[in-house]
């Protein structure tokens, strides 16, 4: 009969970096990306241009996202008010629900929704894709055929979304008045008219310029996260997987930590 | 095959390599090589696995960098070359990579398309289009242009990946275990196809693999990569005609088992 030795000792278990390597491990990623950043505006706007790739990412880009942002920003809109009118009703203030949902939806909601949603989408993809090309060699070939991949898959994908971004943003927003008018609709029986002059009357151009300014700067974010998690990704299968995650968590993360700092300072402004 | 003697001058240098060093954090993956490719040459870079035979391709295109020592391609030193002067020679050498390395989103005319229309500014449709066919016809494979990679076997894979290093009609050629996974029947085509495009398109090759029946069909020159240097360069007999405990179990494994 087999006996367990009681000088069985368990396998030795592989140790975890420390916190100072994973502290350096931080900084010298964040430094990475600062060299990423550096790059993708050296050669972006440097001859040649790669149009036709751009247009096709930004085909890509919106084609992607296009269904879940129609469905999202209807519901959001449609959501937003329908919570929002028990506390404008204690007042008495009904009548303020479209001004209400205008701020919301082209102030916060519009750009928020749909950066979340393009990280989601978008970044995921990009990193996959640029991961996926990285483990099986396809940007070592690119390079080694004379052709520069930074600029070709890069440059074209983070200027896809910083452009794409906002114009999905405004269709978000658009998506979300219908929402919203819909329910106002339903409830108050407001005209569409009355509807969208009440949408539009609080709103000022710094709200319109800061929400396209926001959109551009999560379109760029989501752009460069995705593209830098998978253009550096490790070897293997696992490596694809981690990029496409990491391009999700890191541009969500980001996108809420610009929201703060363009809010205040436009905040500033008014 | 026999190998036609075309208009070369064997004795030109068209990569130099001195003394040269790599290493992976505390690996010493390469430890001081030194080796010359002739023109009009197949030199055939043997080793086990892990040895640093693609690492040793992947420094000569620039891929990597060395720590230490200098390779001249075609007289131009890799390690001190901008990006934009690396570009331009990488044209003149065609790499087939060990995973082919296909673009899977495009299919098997846009991915030999790929590099020509990249690099040649002023190419007409029509001129893409002999070119295309004009290599898928010296790979063998015409009938798979309008394919998809994912749809193509692992030879196939292999031929094509070679073809879209040649459409740029290279001087040098380096093949990242160009028979790896394949069966004996597909490894005879494609050594077989290492010669032609010797013989057809004048390169200069170095070949790296394990396989030695690879080896022995295609190489004109043998070098044994052992321990990061060579311990052996010459012809195959020249190379196996020795009792080096490190070398002969090489020989041995493949040709008696």
């Amino acid at each position: 009969m087999d006996t367990v030795s009681n000088n069985a000792q368990p396998p030795a278990q592989k140790k975890g970096p420390t916190f100072w390597q994973r502290l350096a491990g931080f900084f010298t990623d964040i430094y990475k990306i600062h060299l990423f950043i550096i790059r993708f505006f050296k050669e972006a706007f440097l001859p040649p241009y790669e149009f036709k790739e751009i247009v096709r990412q930004c085909y890509e880009v919106g084609v992607r996202s296009f269904t879940l942002i129609s469905v999202t920003g209807f519901i959001v809109g449609f959501i937003f008010t329908k919570q929002s009118r028990p506390s404008l009703a204690s007042f008495g203030a009904n009548s303020w629900l479209p001004s209400l949902v205008s701020i919301a939806i082209m102030r916060a909601l519009a750009p928020l929704v749909t950066a979340l949603i393009a990280s989601g989408k978008v970044g995921s993809s990009i990193g996959a894709e640029l991961g996926s090309m990285r483990v099986t060699e396809q940007i070592d070939a690119m390079e080694v055929s004379g052709t520069n991949p930074f600029k070709f898959l890069v440059c074209t994908r983070v200027l896809a979304t910083t452009l794409t971004i906002p114009i999905l943003a405004t269709y978000t927003a658009f998506i979300g008045l219908l929402g919203g008018y819909l329910n106002v609709a339903t409830n108050e029986g407001i005209s569409y008219t009355a509807f969208v002059q009440q949408f539009f009357q609080p709103l000022m151009f710094l709200d319109f310029t800061a929400s396209l300014i926001k959109s551009v700067v999560f379109g760029f974010t989501i752009g460069i996260v995705g593209c830098y998690q998978g253009y550096y990704s490790s070897e293997g299968t696992e490596g694809v997987g981690k990029a496409a995650n990491g391009a999700v968590v890191t541009a969500m993360f980001l996108v809420f930590i610009e929201e703060i700092i363009i809010v205040q300072i436009t905040s500033n402004f008014r | 095959m026999e190998k036609e003697k075309a208009n070369i001058d064997y004795n030109k240098t068209v990569i130099s390599i001195r003394g040269l060093e790599k290493a992976f954090e505390d690996f010493a993956v390469l430890r001081g090589i030194d080796l010359d490719l002739h023109q009009g040459e197949n030199l055939v870079v043997l080793g086990r696995s892990g040895s640093g035979k693609s690492v040793l391709i992947k420094l000569i295109s620039g891929l990597l960098k060395p720590d230490k020592g200098t390779i001249e391609v075609l007289g131009n030193d890799v390690c001190c070359l901008t990006e934009k002067q690396l570009r331009e020679l990488r044209i003149k050498m065609g790499f087939s990579f060990q995973s082919s390395a296909l673009y899977d989103s495009m299919t098997v005319r846009k991915n030999l398309e790929f590099p020509l229309v990249r690099n040649r500014t002023n190419i007409s449709r029509k001129e893409i289009d002999i070119a295309v066919e004009t290599v898928l016809d010296a790979v063998g494979l015409s009938q798979t242009i309008n394919q998809m990679p994912a749809e193509l076997s692992g030879g196939q894979r292999k031929r094509i990946g070679i073809a879209r290093t040649l459409i740029l009609n290279p001087e040098i050629m380096l093949y990242d275990e160009p028979t790896a996974g394949l069966d004996p029947i597909t490894c005879t085509e494609i050594n077989d196809l290492i010669n032609e495009v010797q013989q057809r398109y004048h390169t200069s090759s170095i070949i790296i693999t394990h396989d030695l029946t690879c080896a022995k069909t295609t190489g004109d020159r043998i070098a044994m990569l052992i321990e990061g240097k060579f311990q052996r360069v010459g012809t195959f007999e020249e190379v196996f005609d020795t009792n080096d405990k490190r070398i002969k179990p090489f020989f041995d494994y493949n040709f008696t088992q």
